[in-house]
């Protein structure tokens, strides 16, 4: 956060070496007084979506005359952002203008007997990409080539994957972030959530966060919504170990013990059952399994729960009651990074039975029912199909993953033992900072080890590039043409990318290099256009609408086909599950051989003198990808470890003071961290924001601000129904001299 | 005319995107900022409380800054609207001494900079660069001497306090409670 006294630290006047009447190069713009200059040479505007997190919210980039890129700001007909973008978005301009971007190719040699990068042309570069996954495909078979993505270029490589033959990719958004929400709500309603979310905040009157802090994740049109649910005079019930934003703006805060969530849900579910409050006639017609749901929750009552979660009786029963005296328009929120414990399916299932009982889900004021624009597919040819995918590296694990499992395909690339080969013999890896988006930091490395060929697309030299053998450098969202933004909203949209001006040194877009790729590995015939722009044209042209159209419009909006927005009044409706109705007890939980109804489990505690990590977003960064924008790292450099007044007065800790850290594991942090003696945050656990603590001196702005909470992430606990990583089972205890030895796991 | 804002800490997450459009809005320097949020907590734990504000130079009706300018580069437009001359300033920093609310800093080109209210946007019917981009929409910009204006609407039924009254500046900049 910028704030005055950082701005007083660093300009103090008498330092700042007065130029008098140097007024820069604005008094020569014609008549301008020195204000009107940012306004004027606004000459063309051109429309993008944004990058900078996965909201993908659309907008205008500014030029001036020079065909300078001036500004980006939030597309006004835009459902995800409605004409504004977040922090991120407006500070995306820093993605383009950052001084330390890949600029160039890169290739891994020995240079006197130092590994080391040199630069190299696109052709060297794509000739050696290529020439690897040939040998791939006749060694091993085009499956073992695997593809990490995440973002807009992944979806380029990931048809040219298709094409090779390889079936093979994984994102971590899956069993990194929100998979176990997908499989719960699955298992519950036959549906996912998917993005962006259909919680209906702005007409809910009643939004329940659990872990989730909206406000500080800044996904814009939930954070919109909240705040004109708050206009709106909605409740919001926050239960968080920490007084977020959100929970200081919330009518109850549950400072529950963490690890506790699913102890509370079920106490939950046990009032609204027990006082009657759930929607009656909606769980007669809609759900199936209440019977076994009322007796299994018969004695978890708030008392029961009070003595886990610390959460006093009297207020589980009070916000229980808010929930029912909102319904149906009650959100209890799914969350979106919930990998927490290894049994957050069925934390996640409580959520959705809980929202099913309050007959929330297709109801105005909770879960709306969203809707898709239909865009067709370029007409490709066929992709070979390959003799296993990425469902084979499960290997009989994780029943329920709906999505490929990332640590799955990690686990694949390990060398063989106990007579499971390794499956997975090169990577490409694009747009995802795997060292910091996954754990178990030494496995990631091992696996890398064992490739016969890694190869890393990135605008930024990312802590990733660093394992590849070449490096691809990803010219920015600025400056080139992606797919259409299709997602599913209230009503259908799409929105268009497109270059506001040429790519900066030789960096290139993601079509480009796949193209280049697919020639070759002699898969031409997938490419059949010398731009992308002519595969947007086409598509937009079966429906109605034109390349030319959109470079005008941006967005586009039609209005919904299918029915209403929330069910009719007792409208019979058919789920996606076995049974057809909302299956309170998952009748595809229990034959996969998991609690048919969700169970709560206690998880270990941090040792004698260890804190649990807990750790989460700031409104003004993505993960690790912005920690080195030159306007967001400005707006904040640096993250800074929550700890409650009693703990830091037990280690003689004062506000501001640097500490390392180290885990139960034995892991020490790379950078020490600044402490943030708060009464934010209950006093057996710390809190730090994800994406800090960059060990690439190539990222300037970011190397050794703050520290990775990744680092200390060495031991996960896996969701067996999806194989979501568990992050929250690791303990800290702190190290006030620089350790001696830095023990790198 | 008397040009004014209202912003509601009810609804701000403190999420700067006031800043940052502001900075790009205004080729403000980085490391540098017009408008800035802070963050004050009280109680402790678990009864607490906590507000955001964002906070910016506040036109005040009684100007100190204005009236101790030796050069007359601070001075006073349309609206009440408190700006600064770059070509006048001689970077004293008197005015800077005399801000209450520390809204003023040195430009590393040579003149004291601040808050404009955007007046240049605003001059075009435009909302200030912070004001069109927050995404909580708890920033509101317009005339208080017209009494149906939305910020005269809010300032008349909802709770608010301005920073530092005892300073008897007369500030413009009104928070929403």
């Amino acid at each position: 956060m910028a704030t005055r006294r950082d701005f007083i630290k660093i300009t103090g006047l008498g330092v700042a070496g007065l130029t008098v009447g140097g007024v820069g190069t604005y008094q020569l713009l014609k008549g301008a007084s020195l204000w009107d200059s940012a306004t004027i040479g606004d000459v063309e505007r051109v429309p993008t979506y944004c990058e900078v997190c996965f909201w993908k919210c659309a907008g205008w980039t500014y030029k001036d005359k020079e065909g300078k890129i001036m500004k980006v700001v939030g597309h006004e007909d835009d459902p995800h952002c409605d004409g504004r973008l977040c922090p991120r978005g407006t500070g995306g301009i820093g993605m383009y203008y950052d001084t330390d971007r890949l600029t160039t190719p890169l290739i891994r040699v020995m240079e006197n007997g130092k590994q080391t990068y040199r630069k190299a042309s696109w052709d060297e570069a794509l000739g050696l990409i290529a020439e690897n996954m040939k040998a791939m495909a006749e060694k091993y078979g085009p499956e073992s080539m695997a593809l990490f993505n995440h973002g807009s270029s992944g979806d380029h490589f990931e048809r040219l994957f298709r094409a090779y033959g390889s079936g093979t990719i994984a994102a971590p958004s899956y069993a990194q972030c929100r998979g176990p929400r997908e499989a719960g709500f699955k298992a519950t309603f036959g549906a996912t959530i998917g993005s962006p979310e259909p919680t209906d905040i702005r007409d809910t009157r009643c939004l329940v966060l659990i872990g989730s802090h909206i406000g500080e994740n800044m996904h814009n049109g939930q954070v919109q919504e909240m705040s004109d649910a708050i206009d709106r005079g909605a409740d919001i019930i926050t239960v968080d170990p920490r007084f977020s934003t959100a929970a200081s703006k919330s009518k109850y805060w549950l400072p529950i013990k963490p690890a506790t969530d699913l102890a509370l849900l079920l106490a939950w579910i046990h009032v609204i059952i027990e006082e009657g409050l759930y929607d009656k006639d909606y769980v007669e017609q809609y759900t199936t399994g209440f019977e076994r749901l009322k007796n299994h929750v018969r004695r978890m009552t708030p008392e029961w729960a009070y003595g886990i979660t610390t959460i006093d009786p009297e207020t589980i029963r009070q916000t229980a009651r808010l929930m029912g005296s909102a319904a149906p328009a009650v959100i209890v929120h799914p969350g979106r990074h919930v990998t927490w414990y290894g049994d957050d399916t069925q934390r996640s299932r409580a959520i959705a039975i809980l929202n099913a009982l309050l007959g929330s889900w297709g109801r105005r004021g909770g879960f709306f029912l969203k809707e898709k624009a239909s865009l067709p597919n370029y007409p490709y040819p066929a992709n070979p199909t390959p003799k296993w995918d990425w469902k084979a590296t499960l290997r009989g694990r994780y029943p329920l993953a709906d999505e490929a499992v990332t640590n799955a395909l990690v686990d694949a690339s390990l060398p063989g033992g106990e007579g499971q080969e390794q499956m997975i013999h090169g990577w490409i890896v694009t747009g995802t900072n795997l060292p910091q988006s996954m754990p178990e930091k030494p496995r990631l490395q091992k696996a890398i080890d064992s490739l016969d060929f890694i190869a890393v697309v990135d605008t930024m030299p990312m802590e990733i590039t660093g394992y590849a053998d070449v490096v691809l450098p990803e010219c920015t969202y600025f400056e080139r043409y992606d797919d259409l933004r299709a997602a599913p909203h209230r009503e259908p949209s799409i929105a268009l990318r497109m270059p506001a001006v040429e790519p900066l040194g030789e960096s290139k877009p993601a079509w480009w290099m796949c193209k280049q790729l697919g020639e070759r590995l002699g898969l031409s015939a997938f490419y059949p256009y010398e731009d992308y722009s002519e595969v947007l044209d086409w598509q937009l042209k079966q429906v109605g609408s034109s390349l030319e159209e959109m470079k005008h419009l941006g967005v586009k909006r039609w209005p919904r086909k299918s029915a209403d927005l929330y069910f009719k009044e007792g409208e019979a409706v058919t789920f996606n599950t076995p049974s057809g109705k909302i299956e309170l007890y998952a009748s595809e939980l229990e034959s996969a051989g998991f609690d048919p109804l969700p169970n709560y489990t206690a998880h270990p505690e941090p040792p004698e003198g260890f804190y649990r990590l807990i750790y989460g977003r700031a409104p003004m960064h993505t993960f690790s990808r912005t920690a080195n924008n030159p306007n967001l790292s400005d707006l904040m450099k640096e993250n800074d470890l929550w700890m409650n007044p009693k703990v830091a007065q037990i280690w003689g800790i004062e506000n501001g003071q640097k500490v390392w850290m180290r885990n139960q594991d034995g892991a020490y942090s790379s950078f020490p961290i600044k402490v943030r003696v708060t009464e934010r945050i209950r006093w057996d656990c710390v809190y730090m924001v994800h994406g800090f603590g960059q060990t690439r001196e190539a990222l300037t702005r970011a190397f050794g601000k703050g520290a990775s909470d990744s680092e200390m992430i060495t031991t996960v606990m896996i969701d067996p129904i999806m194989g979501g990583q568990g992050m929250r089972g690791n303990f800290v205890t702190f190290s006030i001299e620089e350790p001696k030895q830095v023990q790198s796991l | 005319m008397r040009y004014a804002m209202a912003i509601d800490t009810k609804k701000c997450v403190g999420c700067s995107d006031c800043v940052v459009a502001c900075q790009i809005e205004n080729n403000v320097p980085l490391g540098y900022c017009r408008d800035w949020v802070t963050e004050t907590v009280s109680g402790s734990y678990p009864n607490l409380d906590l507000e955001l504000r964002s906070e910016r130079c506040n036109h005040c009706d009684n100007a100190p800054c204005v009236r101790c300018c030796p050069t007359g580069a601070s001075h006073i437009v349309e609206g009440g609207v408190v700006l600064v001359d770059g070509f006048k300033c001689i970077g004293c920093g008197a005015c800077i001494e005399s801000c209450p609310y520390d809204a003023r800093y040195s430009h590393p080109d040579g003149y004291v900079d601040k808050c404009t209210f955007c007046i240049h946007r605003v001059r075009k019917g435009l909302q200030p660069a912070c004001v069109s981009v927050c995404p909580t929409k708890c920033m509101y910009f317009g005339d208080l001497d017209d009494p149906s204006s939305e910020i005269s609407e809010l300032l008349q039924n909802r709770k608010w306090k301005v920073l530092a009254p005892e300073a008897g500046t007369k500030p413009q900049v009104y928070y929403l409670i």
